[in-house]
């Protein structure tokens, strides 16, 4: 994603009086696309100006997990849906995961998703292609066809199941240092989790469900990170969601292995103590840990060991949820509680600032998949990727008034901290207001004929 | 109480009065007319999603007694793919006019989900759910007890709990119903659990349970006992390595002729011998033991249609604050089993 300002619905807009990134209040002035200027008094003439006294200024969020469902399961969630809660939640890039039907594990599926993508236009939308051929964990899928096309594949995972294959895995590992690409691993050793319905412990075992072992994350994660040793390559585990994990990676950071992790924000704030209801609302995978393991994950995070929050959002047609918890679908959505989530459980916490969020919600996700205009500090002449978020403001979570076609929110009915309030992707207002304004309009470009609905 | 759904939160008392209701309940059975008016026009619904046809003739035995309307529906096998969903049988339950439902289900919850949605106003009794809870099944196990215990003591059963009792549960622990409301309503009824099992089918987490853990069936008879619970094993469980074989489980685990003779020896002539059936003879038990004079199995079953009379009557019958005077039983029955 190299263009900038070659769309066509870019105007001049002033930002006026924001805290960048909850430090001091300056103007922005936002310009075919890019910042033009940072600085105080800055003039307004042409421009639309924003009052944005009160609010943070912050890079647009870049997730590194996002399921889009489509194609296949337009009735979860579609990329027009799904980029929309994205806009909504204060994203201005996520990253498709490959599980959809057909799997994206050639060139083609991940330039369809892309254009879409491109069509919709409320974010960039990052296809990941997948690691195995149909997830199948059998034979690697093409990683080179993806990395080569139009969609610029960087990430390549199998979520949902992991590649527990060691030989696969490392062999995967390596291939992708052809094309700078990263594994993203779901660690999840397929054993030890047969059937398993929830996180394994004292809950677990008064419900009568059957367990998912911190240890089947763990034991993949230090295998992974040892192979990645081996073979010099780059590592990114998803949804990091025990104590134990946080520990492993913390010691292959310090021993220089190329690793980056990932936490959720539902991992950030809840546990498993949550699933005595047996309301599958609450199911997930990885599931839903201890409060130690909550613990565990936030000072991690907070202190790098953990290099970024991604939603893992999963949108679920409600007959997969009304339901017997052992039939239930995994999975919750994200995308437009995720911002407010962090800001409980780490900033109101004392745990992190908000320069910090930045770094954990766009900095180092772009980074890690190689997104070069995403992530980026906000100065003169960069891209103009910009959040404006409202921190005093208080809401209270309803699944059925999200853009997201998924009403599968754990936080329904839970009030929580702060709200975005405008969303700039490449200059262009999406959310304004605090709702849907208008898409982005790329200039004319075969990929974007086509239109997605 | 609007629902049964587990044992895990039954109040002492609420947990006494169905038993003492059960009380009255048996007096019924010992009638030549073994039937009471009183959920006359009611309609109960035996839901089941799993073979269990014990249970399923004991609720309908016990509807029965009582004068409901007994609608039996097996929706074995159901699945989303294949069959219709949880939530469109209980609708269609609801449209129906039930009552109460009587649900038995492979699925760990799935009764909850039916007292927690608004997929149907009925009251719910749990007939056993997955490997969570089967709270009837250790009402009437906690009522054979009760009478064994009060008979010993020279004291009436009714209004009385378990204080001081030694219960040791043995076997498979890990994939038992029964053995978790066991563990609860034994608390809550002032008796001492042991469960003995080998340490793969203990659950993680066991130790936080109001229970003493044992892997040696023998000690834990040497420090005395005075009911010993055999739990169903099923002889699949070593296929996943849960243990070696089924002779090594039965050598160690199970209750076979030595260990009933060492109770003799031991001394402990008023212990029983029980089991929730349907038995493993020569696996977790053998034939003497089942056969023994000891054995309360077939009173378990008896007792069993007692106490799911009282749980049926006790949340159908409105008033549940206060256990309500029954027609033609008011004289509590004093006869033991």
């Amino acid at each position: 994603m190299t263009e900038t300002a070659t769309g066509t619905a870019t105007g001049t807009y002033l930002i006026r009086g924001a805290a960048i990134l909850g430090g001091d209040a300056e103007d922005l002035l936002i310009r075919d696309g890019v910042i033009a200027e940072r600085g105080t008094g800055l003039s307004a003439e042409g421009a639309t100006v924003i009052e944005a006294a009160g609010l943070v200024a912050l890079p647009g969020m870049v997730d590194i997990h996002t399921h889009l469902r489509e194609p296949g399961r337009e009735d979860a969630e579609t990329v027009e849906t799904g980029t929309r809660a994205a806009a909504l939640g204060g994203y201005t890039a996520v990253h498709a995961m490959a599980n959809s039907n057909p799997v994206a594990d050639t060139a083609g599926v991940v330039e369809q998703v892309h254009s879409l993508g491109r069509a919709s236009g409320w974010v960039d939308v990052r296809p990941v292609g997948a690691v195995t051929v149909g997830l199948a964990g059998e034979q690697l899928a093409e990683l080179g066809a993806m990395a080569d096309s139009r969609a610029q594949v960087r990430v390549f995972s199998d979520d949902g199941i992991c590649v527990h294959d060691p030989v696969l895995m490392r062999r995967a590992l390596e291939y992708v240092k052809a094309f700078d690409g990263v594994v993203a691993q779901h660690a999840q050793e397929p054993r030890l989790t047969a059937g398993a319905q929830m996180n394994e412990g004292t809950v677990s075992a008064v419900l009568g469900l059957a367990g998912w072992p911190a240890v089947a994350e763990e034991s993949i994660i230090a295998r992974d990170v040892l192979l990645a040793q081996h073979v010099g390559s780059r590592l990114h585990v998803c949804h990091v969601s025990t104590a134990g994990s946080v520990e492993i990676v913390r010691w292959a950071k310090e021993r220089g292995i190329n690793v980056t992790a990932e936490v959720t924000p539902h991992h950030l704030l809840l546990t498993d103590e949550l699933v005595r209801s047996y309301d599958p609302v609450y199911k997930v995978n990885p599931p839903l840990r201890t409060d130690a393991d909550v613990q565990a994950l936030r000072a991690g995070l907070a202190d790098g060991t953990i290099d970024v929050v991604g939603t893992d959002h999963a949108p679920h047609p409600s007959e997969h949820k009304e339901c017997e918890w052992a039939q239930a679908a995994m999975g919750m959505t994200g995308l437009e509680t995720a911002l407010s989530v962090v800001q409980e459980t780490m900033i109101e916490t004392g745990l992190m600032t908000w320069a910090d969020f930045a770094r954990v919600t766009s900095t180092v996700p772009a980074a890690i998949g190689r997104v070069a205009d995403q992530g980026r500090p906000l100065e003169a002449g960069e891209p103009a990727n910009v959040i404006l978020v409202d921190t005093a403001a208080r809401w209270t979570v309803d699944p059925h008034k999200m853009a997201t076609m998924g009403r599968n929110s754990p936080f329904a009915g839970k009030e929580l901290p702060g709200a975005v309030v405008a969303t700039f992707f490449k200059g262009h207002p999406t959310v304004l207001d605090g709702k849907l304004n208008t898409p982005y309009r790329y200039a004319a470009d075969p990929a974007a004929a086509g239109s997605s609905k | 109480m609007k629902h049964l759904l587990s044992t895990e939160n039954l109040s002492a008392a609420d947990a006494i009065r169905i038993l003492d209701t059960a009380e009255e309940m048996a007096a019924v059975g010992d009638r030549e007319v073994k039937k009471l008016p009183a959920l006359r026009g009611r309609t109960v619904v035996n839901l089941f999603f799993e073979d269990s046809t014990r249970t399923r003739i004991s609720f309908e035995a016990a509807a029965k007694r009582l004068s409901a309307d007994v609608i039996n529906f097996a929706a074995k096998g159901s699945s989303v793919s294949k069959g219709e969903s949880l939530k469109d049988t209980a609708q269609t339950l609801a449209a129906m006019g039930a009552d109460a439902v009587v649900i038995r289900h492979w699925a760990s919850g799935a009764p909850h989900r039916l007292a927690a949605t608004d997929w149907i106003d009925a009251a719910v009794i749990n007939a056993g759910d997955g490997t969570h809870e089967h709270p009837t099944q250790a009402l009437l196990d906690a009522f054979t007890m009760r009478r064994h215990w009060s008979k010993l003591h020279g004291s009436a059963s009714t209004g009385a709990d378990l204080t001081g009792m030694r219960v040791a549960i043995a076997g498979d622990v890990l994939h038992s119903r029964v053995a978790r409301s066991n563990v609860w309503l034994l608390r809550t009824l002032g008796a001492e659990v042991t469960l003995v099992a080998p340490p793969t089918l203990l659950p993680i987490g066991v130790e936080h349970w109001p229970c003493k853990v044992s892997y040696n069936l023998d000690e834990t008879l040497e420090a005395g006992v005075d009911a010993m619970m055999m739990l169903r094993v099923q002889g699949e469980r070593m296929n996943a390595s849960f243990f070696p074989s089924t002779r090594e489980y039965s050598r160690r685990w199970g209750f076979d002729d030595a260990r009933l003779h060492a109770l003799d020896e031991l001394g402990l002539k008023d212990t029983i011998i029980m089991h929730p059936g349907p038995m493993n003879r020569g696996l977790e038990i053998s034939s003497a033991a089942a056969d023994s004079p000891r054995s309360t199995v077939l009173a378990q079953v008896r007792n069993g249609v007692s106490v799911r009379m009282a749980a049926l009557y006790l949340l159908l019958s409105g008033d549940s604050r206060e256990a309500a005077p029954m027609p033609g039983t008011a004289r509590s029955a004093k006869e033991s089993n």
